[in-house]
């Protein structure tokens, strides 16, 4: 008997192809759009405000026109800077035991599912966290408490994407580095972690760029500044904090200036996650494969 | 992944001698500090965490000591009279996170879909670079894009389709400002997108080929195929990226605090504002005057830890029965 395909309900099983395909295809585009949107008024609206007085000057009080967010900028800075150097050497070190030393051991897995669980933990916890025990104690806000509720927030990336790129490279390498006498902590550092660094360095870029537009955790730590930052010990300006005071003011020129500050905080974020993503070839979100 | 997949087979296959080699070194001083050090660096994971609920249970003692569980339950907030409920919020919290997803998951798991078993492949790239774009705006951007944007649009024009024509559901009624609970929930949608169309594409990456083929060689269509072949085996971890979108709608504060409208009342309608829990705290914090007031923010802000905690956990064990472990990092 020759094989025939059935033909029942043939019209209706193609009508449901096709509906399902188009609404795949308008769901993607729905899903652009709003990027596109959001960029392109960016774009025209940043662009409109930015001039050299945004990147030289301090805020001006209500009233006054001009200004700039130059003490926010600096301020981000250093409060970045911090939260990377505290954060990313305990992230690889992590990263570093959950692959090196961890095996497949209970305390490991605990460690990798605490991590990617801390991930999912919203900012803003980590802001009130961070104030209750720097700001408390210490009676004042501080860049320094800014420093570590964002650090506390790069850990777990950084831990996982360490890990993941470890696992990448060959144990063959590190069986010849111990093979040549070479002690394993130095093998760890010089050989695994050498091999692994371009991945290393893409996953904590990826965590700093996602920490650099926080600003649920700076309200209550840096609280922010008008003036020229002088010490870690004291409130700062970050120009997250920046975009969301002037956002919400009532007044047009704060809101020029909202959007300049938005613009150069997404081209810096941009910039360095489409580096990333050149340079590397891997997704963004992923870190690894 | 597969890499890894193969390094483990060899380690297993390992000699004597590379077993030796592998496990060598480990006796000097140097050694032993190095990978106590590493062990602190790890365990440092689990000191977070519990240093984060230990200090807020400790500075919400005072709010935890005067209310008990009753805190939950009120829905009055008045920091005049010292009396504190976080209904309104956990209210509004959930509203709004339950909007975003209906609105989201259709479109993600669209996306998904799209990119991972319809689109040509020179496009694919391209497409999931552009979905994961939208995580990397920061929150206080889609605020700012939100009040001057979106919100004059809702007042405008959505608004007032919506009451005419779906004005007999009962869910759109009242003054529309354009600030409300469904504005604030579309723009948590969008930020929630990139979060489960990822998760969602690595479970459907992780059906094995041979399922798909199964099902065409019986003659399905291609939505057949992805139907019965892709989503029914991936269900599981689709649920586990939605649950993980949940997680992060509960706990988005930026953009929300900006358009949602801020008052602490039960909303009635979609267009009515309404306050969540972290936009609550992101608001009143810094002027909370006296230790009670404090204390209940802090409260809010353990109840919003404890959530996230349990729905992260929960998200995170289905996507894993799904991956076997080959999933992405945490978002």
């Amino acid at each position: 008997m020759p094989h025939r395909p059935s033909r029942a309900n043939v019209g209706r099983r193609q009508a449901a192809n096709h509906l399902f395909t188009i609404l795949a295809i308008l769901s993607t585009v729905l899903v652009i759009a709003p990027l596109f949107a959001i960029l392109v008024y960016l774009l025209f609206q940043g662009v409109r405000s930015l001039n050299v007085a945004f990147f030289t000057h301090l805020p001006r009080p209500v009233g006054e026109p001009g200004g700039g967010m130059a003490n926010s900028i600096v301020g981000s800075g250093i409060i970045l800077a911090l939260a990377s150097l505290l954060g990313i050497p305990v992230g690889i070190g992590a990263g570093i035991y959950l692959h090196e030393y961890g095996g497949g051991k209970t305390l490991a897995n605990a460690i990798r599912f605490t991590a990617d669980v801390l991930n999912g933990v919203p900012s803003i916890v980590m802001g009130i966290a961070a104030y209750s025990l720097i700001v408390v104690p210490q009676r004042h806000f501080s860049a320094f408490a800014a420093g570590v509720a964002l650090a506390i927030m790069m850990v777990p990336t950084v831990t996982r994407t360490t890990e993941e790129m470890l696992a990448t490279v060959p144990n063959a390498v590190r069986e010849a580095a111990l093979g040549l006498g070479i002690p394993k902590w130095r093998t760890v550092m010089t050989v695994s972690l050498k091999t692994a660094s371009p991945g290393i360095i893409t996953g904590c870029m990826l965590a700093f760029a996602r920490i650099a537009g926080e600003t649920a955790p700076l309200l209550f730590t840096a609280f922010g500044n008008q003036f020229w930052p002088t010490s870690l010990n004291e409130p700062i300006a970050a120009l997250p904090l920046q975009i969301f005071v002037y956002a919400v003011s009532p007044y047009d020129e704060w809101h020029r200036l909202a959007w300049a500050g938005a613009l150069v905080l997404i081209v810096m974020i941009m910039v360095s996650v489409t580096l990333v993503r050149v340079v590397t070839g891997r997704g963004m979100l992923k870190g690894g494969h | 992944m597969t890499i890894q997949h193969s390094e483990m087979e060899g380690a297993r296959a390992a000699s004597e001698v590379r077993r030796f080699l592998m496990q060598r070194g480990s006796g000097g001083v140097a050694d032993r500090t190095f990978a106590a050090l590493m062990l602190g660096c790890a365990l440092s994971i689990f000191a977070i965490v519990a240093l984060i609920l230990g200090i807020l249970i400790l500075r919400s003692r005072l709010s935890l000591h005067e209310f008990g569980l009753s805190f939950f339950l009120r829905s009055d907030w008045d920091p005049v009279r010292g009396s504190f409920g976080a209904v309104p919020f956990i209210w509004g919290t959930l509203a709004s996170a339950f909007l975003a997803l209906l609105i989201a998951v259709p479109l993600a798991l669209g996306v998904a879909i799209f990119i991972n078993e319809m689109c040509p492949r020179a496009l694919r790239t391209p497409i999931s670079f552009l979905t994961e774009l939208l995580a990397a705006i920061p929150s206080v951007v889609y605020g700012l894009w939100a009040i001057f944007v979106l919100v004059p649009i809702m007042r405008s024009s959505v608004g007032p389709f919506l009451k005419k024509f779906f004005g007999w559901t009962g869910l759109f009624h009242g003054p529309n400002f354009g600030i409300g609970l469904l504005t604030a929930s579309m723009i948590l949608a969008i930020m929630v997108l990139p979060v489960i169309s990822s998760i969602a594409r690595d479970v459907m990456k992780a059906v094995p080929n041979t399922q798909r083929e199964g099902v065409l060689a019986l003659g399905a269509t291609r939505w057949e195929m992805v139907r019965i072949g892709v989503l029914r085996n991936a269900r599981i971890g689709i649920v586990g990226a939605v649950i993980l979108g949940l997680g992060r709608a509960l706990g988005e504060t930026m953009a929300v605090t900006m358009v949602i409208g801020n008052h602490a009342a039960i909303p009635k309608s979609l267009f009515a504002p309404a306050y969540t829990l972290a936009s609550v705290i992101a608001n009143e914090f810094t002027e909370a005057t006296g230790d009670l007031y404090l204390s209940a923010l802090i409260e809010i802000g353990l109840a919003l830890f404890l959530v996230t905690i349990v729905v992260n956990a929960i998200a995170r064990l289905l996507v894993f029965m799904v991956t076997r472990g080959n999933t992405a990092r945490a978002v």
